[in-house]
């Protein structure tokens, strides 16, 4: 990455961020739009050039350290009381989260 | 007298704590009264624990008058914990509005070792949200000031916890280092920053960054304090399937050792593409006279290359935000935290409430990182910075097989002035160019303050890298290049921190 | 869009082959969630099972329960399946409430097993290969409550309450390979592919099967192709099919839906449906705003698995007697003909003999038990011969009464009728009821004795060697003595006492 600020690179448009804040459920405004657009097309350009690295026949790095085969028996442990599970909900009913209602469907 | 206690270093406060010199509430109230003092111009904590801190230190004074030895050799010393550890006694932010007033039902590993060691936790410190940011100023709760001039930054994330050393508001502190929220606050405050091997030390309990390169580490004003700390938090902990089972490194071993002088025998490796193009002069030539010192200390100083460091910034940068928009899903006003009742259905209350709760840099990584996962990107973004990841570990193995440790400078430049870089991320990132490849290769590294910059007479930072595991070589040579700087200096460079004015 | 007409199946099975593929989601009975000690048990106090792990806390972390690996190594194993010798979670990112971290921790591209079959035999004894694609460990989602609207159901509904005790429950997905060839008989396919990986579940101990409980899930994708294509059709997936004969219907429904938009030249829309059990129709999910994307990426916070050859090896070996193989050996040690065994399959009294047997009766009358008289009791009650209160160690004891002549036959109903009625076990009714049979000779020879001497002409043709008179004596005892003497015995008796002097 160079110190200077690359032009933008048309990476991504407007239209491109509102559907990442959708993903994202960022409920942004039309201002942030417009601003999330012209940054994330300057980072795209510069983060882009991951690209120019050969690297077809270099295995990917998903852990930095590489352990395998970590488990735990399968033994209980004390968890959380249902007092202290629902103690930071912003709102419970008979002892559930009580939550706005769903419009999607279940995965 | 209390003036005084708050400028002694850790290892000389617990020393005299155990032995009743001073009690361990006198030494905890100095530090809740420098807080009280200049906290208002630093704004280090976003959480003072008068009570339980006192209440801990009573605990450990009433220990040691009963005859009983001190739990660790920090029983009763004062800590600043950065506030993305979760403590059931202590609000919980991670610098965000979304969990503004959240009190986790748990403590995190490290937090219970802390006060298992009877280690006095004096409140949670200010930080860019959720460990995102190289200013603190992405903090919801304002920024934090550095102690060396309070108009500019102290660097971050962790930026509260340096500024509470710097500030002499506590001797030790935590961090979090994702790509160089340790290291680089240390830098630019002239304190010690560690950022451990990745599986050194427990996240569990951290609010997750990026999980892949997140790592906890010992921040204070002298590499012996840091030393001491890192053997309080370190080692496996079963709760984090990443920890690595091994034991703990000897660092206290090696800075006693590093605090000989004797540096013979050992290469130290300069990395030769973390360097020149970008960085300030003084940080340039604070960084070759480090080298000289080391050189002058036995060490023998070979250049190495890393050809694939220059990638490490835009790898880096689709990696952390990919693992960050996973991680930051959950805060979907559901289950804690803030709910924005704005909408009628489940879908609507999250999205406004994610939108109101997180910062702009939140949401800008957040989407970055949703874009570079999505299927028609992944394999040029997040697949291919995986690979770029693993060049930059080989870079790191050839270079170790030169040299025992490498250095750089922390930071390419010193503090910058509030407001200059806020606005534009991409400066903004360029301050942890030389920080990141640790991160992204797992590795050790940590930053040792080189002195002042003579065109600003702010600090700069010396990083020291070692391999995974080889924490203690890397205590080592910064204990003996802190004793020979502080010698040469004419003491600790941090006892040259302006004097803040102090409120009544 | 107006609901086409449907077709009649033999139209749909002469014009279209179905293309099936079935994804079982498995629920394990592991003492322990997949990545935290919280306990999977059914039917707790809500968020009571809980803890910062599977609650999705901030900052708290997953570690993977060995034996919920160990569980699907196994039924990979089972499924004839390559065990993947390295393989990481993934994690599946998409928002949904009843997921506390808004990603699914999941195996989705890298599976523990892949590449296995199972064979099914169906109604005729003709046998099926299925293919198995992949078996993959993930996790459970929370359960919602939806309140208010009319159907409790989630369209309508003001607001939901979650329960998270369900969170992090470890799950293993089996999924098929595209089933093809069955023709008029894939819903009979559908319905002995989940009955058989049941079985096979069961079998291995690896989870409670419960279809009822959701401990066993099934969704049901389906296509049609026109006769002699070789290029599938779009299909639907149909979720909410929660028992045996539901998956039948629901397969069957789907191929005369589908059938019915084809021949009206309509074109099949990909789409999740929701079987309705009392209606025996699909409708369709709501349609989703945007594709799905759900930017799997490995995940980070879970080291990789490596199952060593040697811990294979060792899962192998624990492998009980399949299923199938095990009918086999019942068929031939019991010397049962094909249709006999069929029907202890299908009355579902296979196990329950087994179980009777092994708690000590010779099979011909532990089979005797339960597929006469305690059918009739099943039948008469409307339940499953499993849902009688008897257990199989109930029967086996009656059945040693009778062989120990401590019981007649006839008692021996009495005595069951006691247990199914909650007196409690064959031993305790025997006392309370006093049903033991007369066994003490004293009284016996007394009574005996009293009827020899109420029919003295009967004696005299007992002497005289008409012994088959000895009938209407032993008559007599046994009304005497209520039926509770032991009718040989008497007859024995009755033959001594009357050839005396």
């Amino acid at each position: 990455m160079s110190l200077d600020t690359p032009p933008p690179s048309g990476a991504i448009t407007r239209d491109e961020v509102a559907h990442l804040a959708r993903l994202a459920r960022l409920a942004v405004t039309d201002d942030e739009l417009d601003v999330f657009a012209g940054q994330l097309d300057v980072i795209l350009g510069a983060v882009a050039r991951v690209g120019e690295v050969a690297a077809d026949d270099i295995p990917p790095t998903s852990h930095a350290v590489p352990l395998s085969n970590v488990f735990r028996p399968d033994e209980r442990r004390p968890g959380l009381t249902q007092e202290q599970a629902l103690s930071g909900a912003p709102a419970v009913e008979d002892g559930r989260f009580r939550v706005p209602q769903i419009l999607g469907e279940e995965q | 007298m209390s003036t005084e206690l708050i400028r002694l270093t850790a290892a000389e406060l617990a020393v005299k704590i155990h032995s009743r010199e001073v009690s361990a509430v006198e030494v905890t109230r100095a530090h809740l009264d420098r807080i009280a003092a200049v906290d208002g111009q630093v704004n280090a904590f976003l959480h003072v624990a008068r009570e339980a801190a006192l209440a801990n230190a009573a605990l450990v004074d009433e220990s040691i008058a009963a005859g009983t030895a001190p739990a660790s050799p920090l029983a009763g010393v004062p800590l600043a914990l950065k506030d993305v550890f979760t403590t059931m006694d202590m609000p919980t932010t991670c610098g965000s509005r979304i969990l503004e007033g959240w009190r986790p039902p748990y403590d995190a590993t490290v937090t219970t070792r802390l006060r298992a060691a009877g280690i006095t936790i004096l409140g949670k410190t200010n930080m860019d949200e959720f460990a995102m940011g190289s200013s603190t100023e992405y903090s919801a709760y304002g920024p934090t000031r550095n102690p060396w001039d309070t108009s500019r930054i102290p660097g971050g994330s962790g930026g509260g916890s340096a500024a509470a050393l710097a500030a002499f508001e506590a001797p030790l502190a935590i961090g979090t280092d994702t790509g160089g929220s340790i290291r680089q606050p240390a830098a630019m405050t002239g304190t010690v920053g560690v950022k451990p091997t990745y599986g050194g030390v427990s996240r569990y309990g951290l609010v997750a960054c990026a999980s892949s390169l997140d790592q906890c580490g010992p921040c204070a004003r002298t590499v012996l304090d840091a030393a001491l700390l890192h053997e309080v938090i370190a080692g496996p902990d079963p709760l984090d399937s990443t920890s690595i089972d091994a034991p703990v490194p000897a660092v206290l071993e090696a800075v006693r050792r590093g605090a000989d002088g004797d540096l013979r025998g050992l290469r130290v490796g300069v990395v030769r593409e973390l360097g020149g193009e970008g960085y300030q002069a003084g940080v340039q030539s604070n960084f070759e006279a480090a080298l000289r010192q080391l050189e002058k200390l036995g060490a023998e100083v070979v250049e190495v290359s890393a050809p694939h460091f220059q990638y490490g910034l835009p790898a880096y940068y689709l990696i952390l935000p990919s693992e960050v928009s996973s991680n930051l899903a959950r805060f979907d006003a559901m289950r804690y935290g803030l709910r924005v009742e704005n909408g009628t259905s489940a879908e609507e209350v999250m999205a406004a409430t994610r939108e109101a709760g997180f910062g702009p840099e939140a949401k800008r990584r957040i989407m970055l990182g949703t874009y570079a996962l999505s299927s028609g990107y992944y394999d040029a973004y997040y697949g291919q910075a995986q690979k770029v990841r693993t060049l930059i570990s080989r870079d790191f193995a050839t270079a170790f097989a030169q040299a025992d440790v490498l250095v750089s400078p922390t930071a390419p430049t010193t503090a910058f002035p509030i407001g200059e870089k806020v606005d534009d991320p991409l400066a903004m990132y360029l301050n942890d160019l030389a920080t990141i490849p640790t991160n992204l290769a797992g590795t050790a590294a940590m930053s040792v303050p080189s002195g002042l910059a003579a065109e600003d007479g702010l600090p700069t930072g010396l990083q020291i890298m070692a391999p995974a595991l080889g924490e203690a070589v890397m205590y080592r040579v910064a204990a003996a290049y802190e004793a020979a700087r502080d010698a040469e200096g004419g003491g600790a460079l941090i006892h040259r921190v302006p004097p803040m004015e102090v409120s009544a | 869009m107006s609901a086409p007409t449907l077709v009649d199946y033999d139209e749909v099975v002469e014009r279209f082959d179905p293309v099936l593929g079935l994804e079982v989601h498995v629920e394990l009975s592991t003492n322990t969630k997949m990545f935290c000690g919280c306990p999977t048990d059914f039917g707790a106090e809500p968020n009571t099972q809980v803890c910062p792990t599977c609650l999705g806390l901030p900052g708290s972390l997953p570690v993977i329960n060995h034996a919920a690996v160990g569980s699907a190594i196994r039924i990979g194993l089972a499924l004839n399946c390559t065990i993947a010798p390295w393989g990481r979670f993934a994690r599946k990112n998409y928002f949904y409430p009843d997921m506390p971290k808004n990603f699914q921790t999941s195996q989705y591209d890298e599976p523990i097993a892949v590449n296995g079959y199972l064979d099914l035999e169906l109604d005729d004894g003709s046998v099926v290969r299925v293919g198995i694609e992949r078996a993959h460990m993930e996790e459970d989602t929370g359960k919602s409550l939806h309140v208010g609207g009319a159907t409790g159901r989630i369209h309508g509904a003001e607001y939901s309450l979650l329960d998270y005790n369900r969170a992090g429950v470890p799950l293993i997905e089996i999924v098929t390979k595209p089933i093809t060839g069955t023709g008029a008989r894939a819903p009979e396919v559908a319905r002995a592919y989940v009955t058989a990986l049941r079985d096979l579940l069961r079998a291995l101990d690896v989870s409670d099967v419960r279809m009822d409980q959701g401990s066993l899930r099934c969704d049901a994708n389906v296509s049609l192709m026109p006769r002699g294509s070789s290029e599938f059709g779009t299909r639907t997936e149909t979720k909410n099919v929660n028992s045996l004969r539901s998956v039948e219907r629901a397969v069957r429904y789907e191929m005369t839906r589908q059938a019915a938009v084809l021949l009206a030249g309509g074109t099949v829309v990909q789409e999740t449906r929701h079987f309705d059990e009392a209606t025996g129709t699909t409708s369709p999910g709501r349609r989703k705003e945007t594709a799905e994307d759900y930017r799997y990426f490995p995940e980070p916070d879970l080291a990789p698995i490596a199952p060593s050859d040697e811990w294979v090896e060792q899962l192998h070996s624990t492998l009980p007697e399949m299923p199938w193989e095990h009918r086999k050996r019942v068929k031939a040690e019991w010397g049962l003909s094909d249709e006999e065994l069929r029907d202890l399959v299908n009355a579902g009294a296979l196990e329950l003999i087994e179980a009777t047997v092994a708690a000590g009766a010779p099979s011909s009358e532990a089979r005797s038990w339960w597929v006469s008289y305690l059918a009739q009791q099943a039948n008469t009650r409307g339940i499953a011969l499993d849902a009688l209160p008897i257990r199989p160690a109930d029967v086996a004891r009656v059945i040693e009464l009778v062989a120990a002549g401590e019981l007649t036959n006839k008692l021996a109903r009495q005595v069951v009728d006691g247990v199914l009625a909650g007196e409690g076990g064959p031993d305790e009714v025997v006392e309370q009821r006093g049903l033991k049979v007369v066994s003490d000779d004293g009284a016996l020879i007394a009574a005996v004795d009293e009827a020899l001497a109420a029919q003295p002409d009967v004696v005299e043709k007992i002497r005289g060697g008409k012994v088959q008179a000895a009938g209407a004596i032993v008559g007599a005892v046994m009304k005497a003595t209520k039926g509770q003497a032991d009718a040989k015995r008497v007859r024995e008796l009755v033959l001594q006492r009357a050839a005396r002097e």
